[in-house]
């Protein structure tokens, strides 16, 4: 195909730049070629009439009236192969570890959704040995969750270690306005961990431009879809989804779109869905499993609250702990009836029992609270804490319901947990005969 | 019979295509085909007809790859649905194309695919019910094959109006849907060839042939709908909630077990997973009314939160057309919408790039309008053979912030008859189901009757303030009997308003059964406890609420249920006698 040139620019902000052209296709990839001779990317983004708006992959700084535009006669792709496994790119599809460039097949990026009668329903526990995460909202192979936090939270901590301890195939890191730092520790994690020949990093820093950012997700999960679609369990870490809507909101401001809440613009709950949905269980194929990261300071902001709206639950990590309430896994209905028959039951009642303390909590701060039951729950919620919400504590899930069984008998009497006669029969541990918990005497 | 109109692309920004017409007429809401480079034709409608004969069309495809330039054929026709045997059991997305069938062709949902939306190769058993010289008009039943559970009507379409006389009609046999069963002749003798199939655009409403008002409750198989805030057949209800509340699991408890006959699935912009589960859990569980697949009963709209978003309002009013036609057949629909505030946020969408000046929230103005519009095709018919056929909707809404104060949710709720309010702190208790137990409300009549609601709903609304009160002043700071009546409303939540809807026996609640339950839960809530002491009240309580819930989990006929019944019974009595001999 003929590539054309034009040098007739009209406008260029931070993020668009507006030039008159014939011919352009919507979604086209296109180069700036600099006065020096210098390329960088852009991508179209709108067209009306022969008045063409792009998108900057370089941002708009520095770009002058004298660049020139060349379009390329193709949309955005990216390359894949098995040599990317251990290799590091940027959100341009660029390697930025040293490498050298591959030969590979082009893919297309931010391609249509799988029909849903290619999906399977979420069957395989993928088991963590995080026991606020195994044992109260399993991960399920195919799921999309990501952590809420607030910034300064272990989120990637938490990222990495899942990533490592679980059987994944291929592992996809996809950084998104990483401080220098993360992306190290994500790197060194990876090496630590003896994962890197599984895995491949898309990163975009804070010096990179706000375009790149915005590609990142849909370059690491067009590669992740085509693992998955060779029969690879994958494993994608989007690391932080805020910052991309960030950048989106930039974008859309820079086109004037009008917009809906907090100055998100009104497309911002379809344009997460659109990447969180690529997870999937294929039919006859592999896996992609979406673990996220979505920074905020209340669930009620746009952000959490679209994301919430489109995954399937969300672990919600507060002052370094996994809290219960608040975190959720969609899917766990789907695998927690044939781990042990306990699992589902005492998982309620010790949620239902901490909710009950948790109100005690709020009595407490009367100083209304002095009746034994009461003083127990409360004396229950701190065990709770400090043996089950520490999201780096490793324990086997097994072991995390013995240690649930422990905590309730430390705690209560057998008719106070609501539990079924027969399973109390089965799993209630006498004093002296815990399994897991270091029993207290408190008199 | 106007002009078909021919255009131009003379822009893109993302759905929002305008197109400059060079001949024929344009009418606001046809269908016109956009002819990309490679010769695909992307479907899409006219939603504003503006000066110098421009058009803006909405597409319905991912319009990357269009240029300005590209050529618009327009069809003269609205958005349609095709009406006929074959759509239960099926599951389509938001433009009637069978999911299966394009899964043959792709992998991906890849854009201008188009497969026929009803099979046309299976053979319908027809047997006709008029004879040639009959005189009939659009709604007259022609005929009827049978369709999974029940005799599917033939109809002569609706659209057709005055009174034609029948030419020919086929003798009873095996049929395709695209095969012609009768020619009919109006008044100047112009004939017109009938299949069993015919189109209704979507966004106009069936006309009823006589509206009733919705006053029988359909049972759900929830207790805490069906006892304190029931839907009736006919009846609209919509459960706003935020994420995380239960919506899904609720949806899903509806689709299963209410008692109606045809269950539609509008998946509306939510998650494929979800929609997954139904079509492919359904085809395996037995209808245990009909002693069929759930499927049969079942058709499924998915127009997932990854499809294009342009499709999901015509996914919305595609579902209620076909939840109408069912009607007409004299059945029990139920449309169950999820979500509509991604229904609203489609429009939000393209309105925000037709540069409307926007309402709040950036939601389009009309936005309040369009939602009563589609809640009102809801409502019970009666239909010329004297039989009754109704619709009901339920439509989930999805709040920004779990907010009920913007506007989607408040539009809805001046819309519909029942509100299920999910809460947070609800299902953080794990208190399931999530539906609030004092702010939810229905206009409907429920299984139990008036004074019974009110028995329990005096009971909980106590317990709300008897609970308020223990937080301020601890359990020592108030009385006994108070405390009594805290822990009969704890346990009337625990026992009989919580519900696990994944247990085989608990998850669904027969009429009988809550009878049964109501009057032991009555039982128990009357019961004068003379128990001293708040640790042997809660003891007590806590005893009555174990029995009663291994009770929940038994099946009537099972070993031991009478036995279980007879021990919450003692339980009740025992601790009463126990107390007075203190």
């Amino acid at each position: 195909m003929l590539q054309k040139t034009y040098e007739n620019i009209d406008s260029i902000g931070r993020a668009i730049l507006g030039i008159k052209a014939k011919g352009v296709h919507n979604k086209e990839l296109a180069e700036v070629i600099y006065p020096n001779g210098q390329k960088a990317f852009a991508q179209v983004i709108a067209l009306d009439g022969d008045q063409v708006t792009l998108q900057l992959f370089g941002g708009g700084f520095g770009v002058s009236t004298d660049c020139k535009i060349r379009f390329l006669g193709k949309p955005v792709q990216v390359g894949f192969s098995d040599d990317m496994l251990g290799r590091v790119y940027s959100g341009n599809g660029q390697p930025i570890d040293g490498g050298p460039e591959l030969l590979s097949d082009m893919i297309r990026v931010a391609g249509p959704s799988i029909n849903p009668v290619k999906r399977l329903i979420p069957k395989d526990m993928i088991r963590t040995g995080v026991p606020m995460i195994d044992v109260f909202n399993t991960l399920v192979r195919s799921q999309k969750i990501p952590i809420f936090a607030k910034a300064g939270e272990p989120y990637n901590r938490l990222l990495a270690n899942i990533a490592t301890q679980t059987d994944a195939d291929v592992i996809i890191i996809g950084g998104v306005g990483l401080k220098y730092d993360e992306f190290h520790y994500f790197r060194q994690r990876i090496e630590e961990a003896g994962s890197k020949n599984k895995t491949i990093m898309f990163v975009h820093t804070h010096r990179d431009s706000i375009v790149e950012g915005l590609m990142v997700p849909d370059l690491a999960l067009a590669v992740a879809e085509q693992f998955a679609l060779q029969g690879k369990n994958v494993f994608v870490l989007l690391s932080d989804m805020t910052q991309w809507s960030d950048y989106l909101r930039q974008v859309a401001n820079a086109q004037d779109q009008i917009p809906a809440n907090q100055g998100y613009p009104g497309d911002l709950y379809s344009q997460l869905a659109s990447r969180y949905e690529k997870a999937a269980d294929i039919e006859g194929a592999g896996s992609l499993t979406i673990l996220g990261v979505t920074t905020m300071d209340d669930v009620t902001h746009p952000v959490p609250d679209n994301t919430g709206y489109i995954t399937e639950g969300q672990f919600y990590m507060k002052d370094g702990y996994l809290e219960l309430f608040g975190s959720l896994s969609r899917l766990k209905q789907q695998v927690n009836d044939r781990t042990r028959p306990d699992h589902r039951s005492i998982m309620n009642a010790m949620a239902r029992l901490l909710s009950e303390a948790e109100e005690r909590v709020k009595a407490q701060k009367f100083g209304s609270v002095k009746d034994d039951y009461s003083l127990r729950l409360l004396d229950y919620r701190k065990t709770f804490q400090t043996e089950l919400m520490d999201p780096f504590r490793y324990l086997e899930l097994e072991d995390a319901l013995d240690l649930c069984w422990d905590t309730l008998a430390q705690h209560f009497k057998k008719e106070e947990v609501g539990l079924s006669s027969k399973l109390i029969e089965a799993y209630w541990p006498e004093k002296g005969k815990f399994k897991i918990l270091k029993e207290m005497t408190h008199e | 019979m106007m002009q078909k109109a021919k255009g131009k692309v003379v822009s893109v920004n993302e759905s929002l295509v305008g197109a400059l017409t060079t001949e024929g007429s344009v009418m606001n809401g046809e269908v016109a085909y956009i002819i990309i480079e490679d010769g695909k034709r992307l479907k899409s409608e006219v939603i504003d007809v503006k000066p110098n004969d421009i058009v803006y069309l909405q597409v319905f495809e991912d319009t990357g790859w269009m240029k300005v330039g590209n050529l618009v054929e327009f069809s003269g026709l609205p958005l349609a649905v095709k009406l006929g045997p074959g759509i239960l059991g099926s599951v389509t997305d938001g433009l009637q194309n069978p999911l299966y069938e394009l899964a043959k062709k792709e992998w991906f949902l890849e854009r201008g695919l188009v497969v026929e939306p009803l099979d046309i190769t299976v053979k319908w058993h027809f047997t006709p019910s008029v004879q040639k010289g009959d005189l009939v008009t659009g709604g007259t039943v022609l005929g009827s094959v049978p369709e999974k559970l029940f005799e599917h009507k033939i109809f002569v379409p609706f659209s057709i109006q005055g009174d034609h006389t029948i030419e020919q009609i086929a003798p009873e046999g095996e049929y395709t849907v695209d095969e012609p069963i009768a020619v009919i002749k109006d008044a100047v003798g112009k004939s017109v060839e009938l299949k069993m199939v015919f189109e209704w655009p979507v966004k106009k409403p069936m006309p009823f042939n006589e509206r009733s008002v919705p006053i029988d409750p359909m049972p759900t198989g929830i207790r805490i709908l069906d006892a304190l805030f029931p839907i009736a057949y006919g009846g609209t209800a919509c459960n706003p909630g935020p994420f995380g509340a239960g919506k899904t699991v609720l949806q899903h408890s509806l689709a299963r077990h209410s008692q109606a006959d045809v269950v539609i699935i509008a998946a509306c912009g939510e998650r494929a997973g979800e929609a997954v589960e139904v079509f492919k859990d359904f085809p395996e569980l037995i209808d245990p009314r009909t002693g069929k697949s759930l499927m049969d009963r079942t058709y499924i709209v998915g127009n997932t939160s990854s499809m294009p978003v342009a499709a999901r309002e015509a996914s919305v009013y595609m579902a209620t057309t076909v939840g109408e036609y069912y009607r007409k057949q004299g059945l029990n629909v139920l449309i169950l919408a999820d979500s509509t505030s991604r229904w609203a946020q489609a429009l939000r969408e393209t309105s925000g790039r037709k540069e409307e000046i926007p309402g709040p929230e950036a939601f389009p103005m009309y936005i309040s309008t369009l939602i009563s519009a589609f809640y009102d095709r809801a409502g019970i018919e009666l239909l010329p053979d004297g039989k009754t056929g109704s619709l009901s909707i339920i439509g989930t809404v999805s709040p920004a912030g779990g907010n009920f104060d913007e506007p989607v949710t408040q539009a809805t709720l001046l819309s519909t008859g029942a509100f299920w309010g999910l809460s947070r702190a609800l299902s953080d208790a794990r208190k399931y189901p999530a539906i609030d137990r004092i702010d939810s409300n229905s206009k409907y009549p429920s299984l139990l009757n008036r004074e019974e609601v009110n028995f329990l709903l005096e009971l909980l609304r106590d317990g709300k303030t008897i609970a308020s009160n223990i937080i301020l002043m601890g359990e020592k700071g108030i009385t006994d009997e108070a405390y009594i009546r805290h822990q009969k409303a704890e346990l009337l939540d625990a026992v009989f308003l919580q519900q696990n809807s994944f247990h085989e026996v608990d998850g669904v609640t027969t009429p009988d059964r809550l009878r049964a339950m109501f009057d032991m839960v009555k039982e128990i809530i009357d019961a004068t406890v003379g128990i001293k002491g708040k640790e042997g009240i809660r003891s007590h309580f806590n005893f009555i609420r174990l029995a009663f819930l291994d009770w929940n989990y038994m099946k009537p006929d099972e070993e031991g249920f009478e036995k279980q019944k007879m021990k919450l019974v003692n339980l009740v009595k025992q601790r009463e006698h126990v107390a007075e001999n203190v």
